[in-house]
């Protein structure tokens, strides 16, 4: 399994032709804790870079962007009742939604762990 | 963040981690590490520390420092008692706010006028054009200026040597030289506020946090403990175009000043009270968990857009979205419907407040 990064700040680990895709652990601390997170519906197809989730913090909804094409299979029901998981566990328990990857080549334009702690620090 | 002013506090946020951001100007703390929902709930039990250094502080004083309030302010200053906080407005000609303030009376012929940081530099030009045809004098007083709030607020204060017990609400004293103390807040809780020096502000709010009882508390919780307090925020609540009317502010200004008043607007604001309003401020929930926030369009019952949602958030100690919106005034066919990215949210309308206000009367 492989972890990328986008400079909007969400993560996508890639297992074979799935994903598991969040906000990034700096992503949350900007954001603040949050109260509501909108889930796709699964099936959705969408594309790099299309809004896929919003997620909002007491102050201000943002939007997360799909960090590769593909099919949205599963989302993270867990946080209709608990949105604060995206706070305590970013990159864990907090995941956001799962997608099959279209096409993979896209996962090149990504950045990986030491780009993407550069563009934070 | 180039630009940006810093307040006497800046380094004492830097230095407890809290996450910046730009508001009227200056560099403030949006939320410090507890976190927003910690901060927010702190306040309501225990006592929350603000930094509002931000705010303008202007002092009136001279002979006509009353007469020169008086037309800048529907308020009837020259028999306000001394020590007495008024909530009031700049009023444009035809009655829409300018900014809201608060007056406390200092002296016989000294006042301070607390105002909105964002509103600042039209504030100062509008007294400062009055000020002209009077024998007054209007003066910025830059100062360390803090919000001390929640019901521990008062038993902090006493063992910091204030004796504020006997501080009625909405009354401020001087305690000493170039210091400002009134019971009054923006969270819907007892509290104070608290104007120093600048050069002092550090070494007392420093003092303040060395009691276990008092934690920093940022932009981000003022935000949603005045709004489950049912407070209105200028730039988004109210604004020129607003009368005290619409804004459901008219208790403000005594019923002698609604007719006849000398105050700039005052002639817009007898017409317009006359007339009836044709908008007013509401309050709103919803049994959605999505917060319905401001620029959010509003509809009745037959999808006809009446209104906005001008302030909205998630409320924490409410749990669960709360709302201020501004609707027609002859809207009646209820139930209303909130616009949120294409998704539309049921509401229902709520008395201000949304938590109870907790004010030592």
């Amino acid at each position: 399994m492989t972890t990328y990064y986008t400079d909007d700040h969400e993560w996508i680990t890639v297992d074979g032709e799935f994903a598991t895709i969040g906000i990034t652990d700096h992503a949350q601390t900007q954001l603040g804790d949050l109260v509501f997170v909108e889930l796709p519906e699964t099936g959705r197809e969408v594309e790099q870079g299309d809004d896929a989730v919003v997620v909002e913090s007491v102050k201000a909804a943002s939007d997360v962007f799909a960090p590769i094409s593909g099919e949205i299979t599963e989302v993270n029901g867990a946080l209709s009742e608990n949105p604060a998981l995206v706070n305590s566990s970013a990159q864990g328990e907090g995941w956001l939604i799962k997608m099959k990857i279209k096409d993979a080549a896209e996962l090149e334009k990504l950045l990986d762990k030491d780009a993407y702690d550069a563009l934070i620090a | 963040m180039g630009d940006l002013k810093t307040t006497p506090l800046n380094l004492l946020h830097l230095d407890a981690g809290a996450k910046m951001g730009a508001y009227a100007g200056y560099s403030m703390p949006l939320f410090y590490p507890l976190g927003l929902i910690k901060e927010h709930l702190h306040t309501r039990k225990s006592a929350g520390l603000f930094d509002i250094s931000h705010m303008l502080h202007l002092e009136v004083s001279g002979n006509e420092a009353a007469n020169l309030i008086e037309r800048a302010c529907p308020l009837a200053a020259s028999t306000q008692p001394i020590g007495s906080c008024n909530y009031t407005f700049f009023l444009n000609e035809e009655a829409g706010i300018i900014d809201d303030l608060i007056v406390t009376r200092l002296g016989s012929d000294r006042y301070l006028i607390v105002a909105n940081a964002g509103c600042a530099e039209k504030d100062r030009a509008h007294i400062e054009a009055i000020a002209q045809d009077f024998d007054a004098e209007v003066k910025a007083v830059p100062r360390g200026f803090i919000a001390l709030q929640g019901p521990l607020a008062k038993a902090v204060l006493a063992d910091q040597n204030f004796s504020v017990s006997q501080m009625a609400f909405m009354s401020g004293i001087e305690p000493k030289p170039d210091w400002f103390i009134s019971r009054s807040g923006y969270t819907g809780e007892d509290g104070f506020e608290i104007a120093m020096p600048t050069d002092k502000a550090e070494e007392f709010t420093q003092k303040l946090l060395a009691d276990d009882r008092v934690e920093l508390i940022g932009l981000g919780a003022r935000d949603s403990l005045r709004l489950e307090a049912g407070l209105s925020l200028y730039g988004q609540d109210l604004d020129e175009t607003i009368t005290p009317h619409e804004a459901g502010l008219i208790w403000a200004i005594s019923k002698p000043l609604r007719s006849g008043g000398k105050f700039i607007g005052a002639p817009a604001l007898e017409a317009k009270l006359a007339s009836g309003r044709s908008r007013k401020r509401i309050g709103l929930i919803t049994r959605e968990k999505m917060p319905v926030r401001a620029g959010a369009k509003l509809f009745d019952a037959d999808d006809n857009e009446i209104g906005l949602v001008t302030s909205g958030g998630f409320g924490p100690t409410f749990n669960g979205p709360v709302a201020i919106g501004m609707i027609n005034a002859d809207a009646d066919n209820f139930p209303l419907v909130a616009q949120v990215r294409a998704k539309n949210i049921p509401m229902e309308i709520h008395k201000f407040p949304f938590v109870p206000h907790q004010y030592k009367r």
